[in-house]
């Protein structure tokens, strides 16, 4: 293997490698802590492959800025953590009512507000679900470590370019700034979806909104041979506004039945031990290095322990879960917040009451020993 | 090329209220571009929300009707992406001065290149008649019922404090100066700001007792004066009109552009 694409790099900085890879050419951002390396790190490569680096005046109008660009033809990302991703709402919604593909990078630090910025948390889980007003489906992917923020990272410039739709990357603390090894993938190892250009001729009257019958929707390089409108209001297949009910139906069902039809195929996950499984963990991001190490450990013990980790957290994969944790006696979600994907869990197994939760809300990563002591807890055994 | 085509006839009748300045500032802009010359597959038009912004729609250039306040922002990526098209920014008062404020001031600091048009008629419209940082203190809206206690911007010395090198003022009173300082603001390389005091008869109108659509389009003659007028030394409350600021400063996109040369030759 070529030495060269050995890397001992930051999360964030693999999650740059992997934009990168995947034809990242305009980035606009504002600094914020965790997040600030993604920044600092692509205002130095991107120029050099020709592309575009920006630091706007805040997190909205760089939303707004890549959002602009993506248009024109951009493979375009933003990088934030939680106040910046709570600014950016308004024009993530415009994303998806106007269909531009995008990627946001939110590395996680703990809320509300201010709140804890140099420390770890998973707090935004739900914010990236519901965090938009209105009805509509997102695409939210999370990762572990340093090679599956690799490969995420081009998953969710794959999905963007897929649905025409804002993917959310929620990343945290502990994995944006922890040191491990990355291998950079040869070009053509992880395959790329480039944009579906439209094959209508300039001149000949152009749909920018009427979707084929896959519900992909072909797109002209705005600024280039077909003029046409965008809005984020409800629009026609000229997308010209209107409030026609039947237009608004018809649009809101294609905004949510186009990610919500492919759950299957968005749905990331790694499974650990799950076929003997009679406890199992369901845990992801950095919270589920420690949920693996637990099961390993109690594996050698001769425990029937299993570990599912989430790499799609929305749309959530509801089925998925309900099928690996059938036959487990108790499922314990491993998380640091106050349940946000507990409550997900519980929805979607057949027995609720056998969820149960392992957490941390304090600014520190999760470890073994905190969730072995739950885990006794909860079998009643004291610590 | 007619008037005509250079609109999307099949979004007609437009949606502004009879009387309305709007209507005015699109015809200067459609003049301007017309005499410029300049193919309308060569603008993009980018608005933001309220009765000025959705003077995009109705024309047939590439447009982009985006979020209250953040046209210039998303401007600014469509611009960076593809420097060689004409962009302008078309923003009713309220939406460029205050929920885009910071935007506004940015864009100009940056000097990129695009030309603001802030269509200025003292009010918020389209949510039916609420005070905007231009109404003026004194002037009464349906959220100063008692008065308006806000003092306004100077949209002028604003742009020019904030570092924009073009900025000029005129009125839909003076429709043909109106549309040539468009027209040199569109030529101009580097962030352009033109102002253009526009009438709300419906709201500010009708709140502030201006009379009718033609009484403040009289109005705005005798309020006004060309910059530097024997008028205005007389009488400093008259508004100026004319070009105030017009300064060549290295432009953003020009300048990023070098930072790809350095970047790439240090590869």
């Amino acid at each position: 293997m070529n030495e060269k694409k050995i890397k001992f790099v930051q999360g964030n900085e693999a999650c740059v490698e992997a934009a990168l890879y995947a034809g990242l050419n305009f980035f606009a951002g504002y600094p914020i802590t965790p997040s600030t390396e993604i920044a600092e790190t692509l205002s130095a490569r991107l120029p050099q492959t020709g592309g575009k680096f920006v630091q706007m005046e805040d997190e909205i109008a760089s939303m707004c800025a890549i959002i602009g660009a993506s248009l024109t033809g951009c493979k375009v990302m933003t990088a934030t953590s939680g106040p910046g991703f709570s600014l950016m709402q308004e024009a993530l919604g415009y994303s998806v009512m106007a269909e531009i593909p995008c990627v946001i990078v939110n590395v996680q630090r703990g809320g509300p507000s201010t709140g804890n910025p140099t420390h770890v948390s998973q707090g935004d889980i739900n914010q990236a679900r519901w965090g938009t007003h209105g009805d509509h489906a997102i695409i939210t992917l999370t990762a572990s470590n340093h090679q599956d923020v690799f490969s995420i990272t081009v998953d969710a410039f794959n999905m963007a370019e897929t649905y025409r739709t804002p993917v959310i990357l929620l990343f945290d603390e502990v994995i944006g700034h922890m040191r491990e090894r990355l291998v950079i993938p040869e070009k053509g190892e992880i395959p790329l979806v480039e944009r579906l250009k439209t094959s209508v001729k300039r001149d000949v009257d152009y749909h920018p909104y009427l979707p084929r019958e896959d519900g992909r929707l072909p797109m002209s390089d705005f600024g280039g041979v077909h003029r046409y409108n965008v809005t984020g209001l409800f629009h026609d297949m000229w997308g010209f506004p209107s409030s026609d009910p039947a237009i608004v139906h018809g649009l809101l069902r294609h905004l949510v039945d186009k990610i919500m039809n492919n759950e299957n195929d968005i749905a990331r996950y790694k499974e650990h031990y799950l076929e003997d499984a009679r406890t199992i963990l369901i845990s992801y991001g950095s919270s589920a290095r420690s949920a693996l190490h637990v099961v390993k450990n109690r594996r050698a013990r001769g425990e029937s322990l299993g570990l599912l980790e989430l790499q799609t957290l929305w749309p959530f994969p509801a089925e998925i879960v309900r099928e690996k944790c059938r036959n487990a006696k108790s499922v314990i979600v491993v998380e640091m917040n106050m349940g946000q994907v507990l409550q997900q869990v519980r929805a979607a197994v057949d027995k609720p009451e056998n969820v149960f939760l392992a957490n941390r809300i304090d600014g520190v990563l999760i470890n073994p020993t905190d969730i072995r002591n739950i885990m006794r807890l909860i079998q009643g055994k004291g610590v | 090329m007619a008037i005509k085509d250079y609109i999307r006839e099949r979004f007609f009748p437009h949606m502004w209220c009879p009387g309305c300045g709007h209507g005015i500032v699109l015809n200067g802009l459609i003049r301007a571009v017309e005499d410029l010359g300049i193919n309308t597959n060569d603008i993009v038009m980018v608005s933001g929300i309220g009765c000025s912004s959705r003077i995009s729609g109705y024309l047939d250039f590439h447009t982009m009707h985006t979020i209250h306040g953040r046209a210039l922002a998303f401007a600014t990526g469509i611009k960076m992406s593809r420097p060689e098209l004409n962009l302008i920014v078309p923003m009713g008062d309220g939406d460029a001065l205050a929920i885009g404020g910071n935007h506004f001031i940015h864009a100009a600091r940056r000097n990129i290149d695009m030309t603001a048009i802030v269509m200025n008629n003292r009010i918020y419209g389209m949510t039916g008649g609420q005070y905007s940082p231009l109404s003026g203190y004194g002037t009464l809206a349906t959220t100063a019922p008692y008065t308006n206690i806000d003092h306004s911007f100077d949209i002028v010395k604003l742009a020019e404090a904030a570092g924009a090198t073009f900025v000029a003022r005129s009125t839909a009173y003076h429709a043909q100066q109106l549309s040539d300082v468009i027209k040199q603001a569109i030529t101009h390389k580097g962030f352009s700001v033109v102002e253009i005091l526009s009438q709300c008869p419906t709201y500010f109108g009708r709140k502030n007792k201006e009379g009718s659509a033609v009484d403040m389009l009289e109005r705005m003659k005798d309020v006004t004066t060309p910059i530097g007028s024997k008028a205005k030394k007389e009488n400093p409350d008259l508004i100026e009109r004319g070009v105030f600021v017009n300064e060549e400063k290295p432009e953003y996109c020009s300048e990023y552009k070098k930072i790809i040369e350095r970047a790439m030759k240090g590869n």
